[in-house]
Parts: structure tokens; sequence; C-alpha cells
């Protein structure tokens, strides 16, 4: 996978082995001193750690555009038979872009945390659990083979499950924690599926050599309960398994509006801007495998697809500020799926870059928000931008880079998603930008519904509040990655505007070209002018809505019921999995774990020892009587016994 | 002569009876006279066959059963005595303090 132009290196590099650890050390020294000695400084070490790392990794990033590859493990972790498993880093361009990524993020959220959770008393905890994310998300990137990234994927997981449950006695703060985690679970053991078919398939689980033997399964079918089933299909489902449960893809999405219930700092960079994107980096990663089975594009296509739409119809319904930004989260994932699905793995990856930066701005708005009001509930808002000019501007500019309006990051990123996807090869191209052009209105939309909501018109919450803008160690950050939500996007100016795409030039060694057919530029200006005057129009729906005639706002809730009350309700997809899963377990449990297996098999056991120790107890009673004469008897009829048994045997 | 089958058999006469007279009387003094016609059995076994192979280790066995039977009975008659003194009975039945 590695083109020409590149100089592999293959030996000990002590600068890359410093970007994930640094992190890690700073983690677990703050986690083990912070309590006592640290306290309410419990911050520098992690901060001045993520800062160092991201130092290192602009400095390798530098060697990579140089045309340096890094590949070496540090030692061998696990051998086993034909295993050969290493702990390694693998820098190429992908990798040191997604490292660099999570660093620059990593390192604002932890500045912008120093304020946001001041005077919380798991300080100390909250930021060793950020650094260590850091240093888990580096390590899944980073590495070289498939079982390293799953060593990740799981201590992602791990940090997502113990900081969205961080205010754990807040019940719903657990159960989120908790559903995550099981959520998480099922996609994860599809992932270790896939994990375990390719060392089956391949026999190996290093990149290097899975790309090299790819060619060993591309025709390749095995029978499967009498089903012939593609190889490279099976594999890419099941890997794809933890990519939708990581990503918050359908149907594993459940989890992602519920992790809110975490600190804000924690949704921008966990649950907006980096672990969610693991399942787009995964399957982008792979993307040589994926292209061997069309079924495992078209499932990649339409999950994000579906998912997408699914979660922009969701997000107007919604009046916690969090959770519409969490569904548009889940929609914009829908649009990466659906730039992988039609071929246009760089173009996925740009979205991914751009929406990392706005959507950590868009969250850490909300939790500017959030901790000056005290209240998620954007009925209880408006009128903000009075009193919070620097969110208020900031947050409109990560808004108007979600809506796509041209001139900021997401612009280019959606546009490029869309076109590529109309001009893609693959058949089901036309229909996924079709879906990418609905969700664009609903993302116009319920982006400025909520800033209307929140920030114009009057102040609708309590009156005797007093409220502040936030301190600098919170406006700053946001200030540098509202710079960031517009200058990303120019990064990949598309050819037809007139620009250079060095984001996609950059990545196309390891990604190769989209798969597309030439269109014209006609077309692609026309699509250009489609898309935006589409954005437009849904702006234009939320200033009709709410702030020209609010009373427009409960037209469809009241005169259409049941149709509002199906988007309210999520599709039903929590009560049809409540109903389908949790009391299908819970039936389970009742019935048959306690009925049958624990009632009858093993209280049965554990009585049934009980009742015969007693009954033979009870007959050896008996004989046991006290009276010498009959012990002497015993001991000769024994004797008898032995006796005759002797006789017997010698014959 | 006497044949060798005589002695065995009066041997084994005598050792039916104590075994028996042992498990089946109650009264515990003649449990231990029953214990003396056991072993005067055994020792008849054993004087006969030294006699009759023309060794004197078992006439020397002999000396050492005797003796020891002597301290058991002694032995035996004291536990007796004491045991009637503690429970006014000498019949086995009645010591059943370590019934189950």
């Amino acid at each position: 996978m590695v083109e020409k132009g590149f100089e592999v290196i293959s030996e000990f590099n002590f600068l890359v082995f410093l970007i994930p650890f640094i992190p890690f050390f700073a983690s677990m020294i703050t986690l083990i001193f912070g309590k006592k000695y640290f306290k309410e400084n419990s911050h520098w070490l992690p901060v001045l750690g993520v800062f160092t790392s991201f130092l290192i990794s602009l400095k390798v990033l530098l060697d990579v555009i140089h045309g340096k590859i890094y590949d070496f493990d540090l030692y061998k972790w696990i051998v086993a038979g034909h295993l050969k498993v290493g702990l390694g880093f693998l820098v190429d361009p992908l990798s040191i872009m997604m490292t660099c990524m999570v660093l620059s993020l990593s390192f604002l959220i932890h500045v912008y945390s120093i304020g946001y959770m001041h005077d919380d008393k798991g300080y100390y905890r909250f930021f060793s659990y950020i650094s260590l994310f850091t240093f888990s998300m580096l390590m899944l990137v980073l590495s070289n083979n498939l079982l390293q990234l799953f060593l990740g994927w799981e201590a992602v997981g791990l940090c997502s499950y113990l900081l969205i449950g961080f205010w754990y006695e807040k019940r719903s703060a657990a159960n989120a924690a908790k559903k995550a985690f099981i959520v998480n679970r099922v996609g994860d053991f599809g992932f270790a599926l896939g994990v375990f078919s390719v060392f089956y398939f391949i026999g190996s689980l290093y990149y290097t050599d899975l790309f090299k033997h790819l060619d060993l399964i591309a025709n390749k079918y095995i029978s499967f309960w009498g089903l012939k089933v593609h190889v490279p299909f099976l594999i890419a489902f099941l890997l794809f398994c933890g990519a939708m449960g990581k990503s918050a893809q359908f149907p594993l999405h459940v989890w992602l509006p519920d992790a809110m219930e975490g600190p804000t700092p924690v949704s921008a960079l966990i649950h907006a801007a980096t672990m969610v994107t693991a399942g787009v980096f995964m399957v982008s990663r792979l993307h040589s495998l994926f292209e061997l089975s069309n079924a495992a594009m078209a499932m990649v296509a339409f999950v994000g697809a579906f998912t997408c739409f699914m979660a922009g119809s969701i997000a107007p319904t919604r009046f916690d500020i969090k959770r519409i930004i969490a569904y548009s989260t889940m929609s914009q994932l829908g649009y990466m799926f659906m730039a992988c699905g039609v071929g246009a793995f760089a173009v996925g990856m740009f979205h991914l870059f751009t929406h990392a930066y706005f959507k950590a701005l868009l969250f850490l708005g909300s939790g500017s928000v959030i901790h000056a009001l005290h209240t998620n509930d954007i009925r209880k808002m408006g009128g903000l931008k009075k009193f919070m000019p620097v969110t208020y501007i900031t947050f409109l500019i990560g808004s108007l880079a979600l809506a796509g309006v041209p001139g900021f990051a997401g612009f280019f990123s959606k546009d490029a998603i869309l076109s590529m996807s109309f001009f893609s090869k693959y058949p089901w191209g036309k229909a996924v930008w079709f879906v990418g052009l609905v969700v664009v209105l609903l993302t116009s939309f319920y982006t400025f519904r909520l800033i209307f909501r929140a920030f114009c018109g009057e102040y609708k919450g309590p009156k005797d509040h007093r409220i502040h803008e936030s301190p600098k160690v919170m406006t700053i950050p946001l200030i540098i990655l509202a710079i960031g939500a517009i200058v990303t996007g120019y990064l990949g100016v598309p050819e037809a505007l007139g620009g250079h795409p060095i984001f996609y030039h950059f990545l196309e060694p390891v990604l190769g070209k989209p798969h597309v057919v030439e269109g014209s530029k006609t077309v692609e200006y026309t699509l250009m002018a489609l898309s935006v005057s589409v954005c437009f129009f849904g702006i234009f729906l939320a200033w009709l809505t709410y702030m020209k005639y609010p009373s427009l706002q409960y037209v469809i809730s009241s005169n259409f019921r049941r149709f509002y009350e199906f988007f309210y309700r999520k599709w039903y997809f929590d009560e049809v999995y409540n109903c389908v899963f949790v009391q299908g377990a819970l039936w389970l449990g009742k019935w048959v774990v306690i009925k049958i297996s624990d009632n009858i098999i093993i209280d049965g056991a554990i009585n049934g020892s009980a009742w015969l120790v007693r009954t033979v107890g009870q007959g050896l009673r008996k004989v046991h009587n006290g009276i010498v004469n009959y012990y002497s008897a015993f001991v000769l009829i024994g004797l008898v016994i032995y006796f005759i048994g002797y006789l017997i045997l010698m014959k | 002569m006497v044949p060798m089958n005589y002695y065995i058999v009066l041997a084994f006469i005598l050792f039916f009876i104590g075994l028996m007279g042992f498990i089946l009387r109650r009264n515990l003094i003649v449990m231990l006279v029953s214990i003396e016609v056991m072993l005067n059995g055994i020792i008849i076994l054993f004087a006969a066959i030294s006699h009759y192979v023309k060794d004197v280790s078992g006439y020397i066995i002999i000396f050492f059963v005797i003796a020891s039977a002597a301290a058991e009975s002694a032995v035996g008659l004291t536990l007796a005595v004491l045991i009637y003194k503690k429970l006014k009975t000498v019949y086995s039945t009645d010591i059943n303090n370590f019934n189950g």
C-alpha cells in the first residue's frame, strides 16, 4: 500500500514512540498522585504532555511530507505459532493526519476543560482520563497491525465509558455509560471476529502483509449454512460491525445521544471529534479490503446514508442543546461513511478532518452556554448573543461550517462528498447523493433552529440569573477552533473552484484516487449551486419558523401528531431495543436463568449434595450405635469379605 | 503321636468359641474371658506348629502372647471395674455413649 516515492524507515524512532506515550505517562502520574498532591493543579501535566506530543507530531508530519514513512515494531507482543503481533507504529500520511488532528483538538479541549471543570471534585480524574483517551486514540491510529488497532479501539471505549459516567452519582449518567459500553460491545464482538477472520484467511495482522496478500482472498468464497459468502465481504462486514458501534451508525447508534450525559469537553473530544471517527478511519485504513467487495461498499454507503437521514430527521425535534449537536454528529458521520461507500475515501477523511474542528467548536460553544446558564434546554435560552458575544460568534461560525455555507470548512468537504457520490462509478452513488442533499436541508434547518432559539430573540430563562461570558481559558480555545473551522476547509478546495486540494494529494498515496467517472464542470457547478441553495433554503426555513412566524413551530407538532411523535421518539429505536433486547434479556433471565438453570440445576446440585450427605449419614448412623459387640462383628464381616475377595482374586 | 490336624481343629474351635463369645455375649467380663479363649486357641496353634517343624520360635512367641494377654486382661478388668463404678453396669449394650 505504500507507494513509491516514500522512504520506509523500519528502525525504532524515539519521537514516534513519544507521541502516544507522553500523554500516557502524564495520565498515569496524574491518576496516581492527583488526589493527594496535585489537586487543583492536576491539569498542568496532561496539558503540557499533550502539547509536547502535539509539537512532536508536527515534526513527524514534516518528515512525512518530506517523504518518510515510519513502520516499526516496538517489541513482539504476542508470538504464538503463526500468529506474530508486535506493538508497533505505522506513520504514513493517513495516520499522521489523524494524529495531528487528535492532538491539536485534545490540547485545545484540555485547555478549555481547565475552565469548564474547575471546582469539580473529580478534577484530577478528569484530566487523567482525557489524557488516557488521547493515548488510546493515538495507539489506535498509529498502530501498524489490526490487533493493536483493536487494543486502541477497546481502550477508547473504556475511556468513553469512564468519562460518560464521570458524574457517576447521577443515575442517568451511570446508565448512559453502561449503555454506551454495552452497545459498543456488540459491535466490538463483530470487530474481533473480523480480526480473527483476517488472520484465518490471510495469516497476518500487519497492514503491510495484509495488503500484499489481498489477492489471496479476492475471489474466495466459503459456504456458510449453505450460503456461498464472498470472503472479503464477510471480513468487511464483521469489521464494519465494529465501525457501526464506535461511529454510532444504524443499528448501533443508540448510545451516542445518551453519551451527552458526560461533561461537555468529553462530548467534544470523544463523542464528536475523535473517538467516533475511529470507524471511518478504520474503513479508510482498510479501504483496499472493502473495495474488493461491492456488497461491502454498498453496505457502508447505505448504512451511512440511512443514519445520516435518520439522525438529521431526529435533530430538529430535540430541545437539549447537546443532543441536537449529538444527532448532527451522527448525521455527519453518516456523510463520512457515504463518502467511503462510494469509494471516495480521501473525501471522507477530509470531512472527518473539517468536521472534527467545527463539531468540537460547537460542543465547546454549547459547553460555554451550559456553563453560564446551568441548563441544556434551548427553550430556556434565547437572546444570548447580548450576554456572550464571543461564544455567539464562534458558535455561529461553527454552525455555518456545519450547515455547509460557502467559505466555511464544512462546505468544501460536504460538497466534495456530494459531487463524488454523484460522479461515483458505483451504481448507488446517485441515491446516496440524493439522501445527502436532503440532509443538507435538514442540517441547515436544525443548526439554525438552534442558533435562533438559543442566541436570538428574547431571553426566556429565570430572570434573576446573571449571565456572564465564560473565562478566557474557555473562549480562547473557541476562537482558535473557529479559525480552524474556516481554515481547514481551504486545504481541500476542489479543482473546479480553481483550488489546489493539498489534503487529497497528501492522502493519495494511502487512499488512492476516488472512483469517479469523468463529469463535466457544468454539472459540478450545478450540483454545487443546488446544494448551496438547499442549504440557504434550510436557513431561511429556520428563520421563518423561529424568528418571523414563531407560531409555525407548532404546525407540524400539532397537526401531524403521529408523524411528529415518530421523530420525537427517535424513530422508536429506544423503545424497540428496550422491548426486544432489554426485555428479552430480562425474560431470559427470569424464566430461563432463574427458573431453570438457577433453581433447578445450580440449586439442585447444591441442595442435592446436601440431601445426599444427610441421607447417607442417616443410614450410617444406625450402624454407629456405640456398642462394642456390633463393632467387633463389623470387623469380622470386613475380614471375611476381605478374605473372600482375596481368594477370588487369587484364583 | 497325635496328628497335626487335630491340633488345628482344636485351635480353630477354641478361636471360634472365643470369637462368638466376644461378639454375642454382653457381659464385659465374659467378653474379656472370650478374648483369652481366642488367644489360647492361637497359642495351641503356635505350639503345635513349633513342635512339628522343630523350631523354637513358636514357643517364644507363645511366651510373649501369654505375657501380653496377662497385661491385657489386667488392664481390661480394671477398665471393667471403672466402667461399673461409673455407669453401674457391665453390659455392653448399656454402654452406648458413642451412639451416633
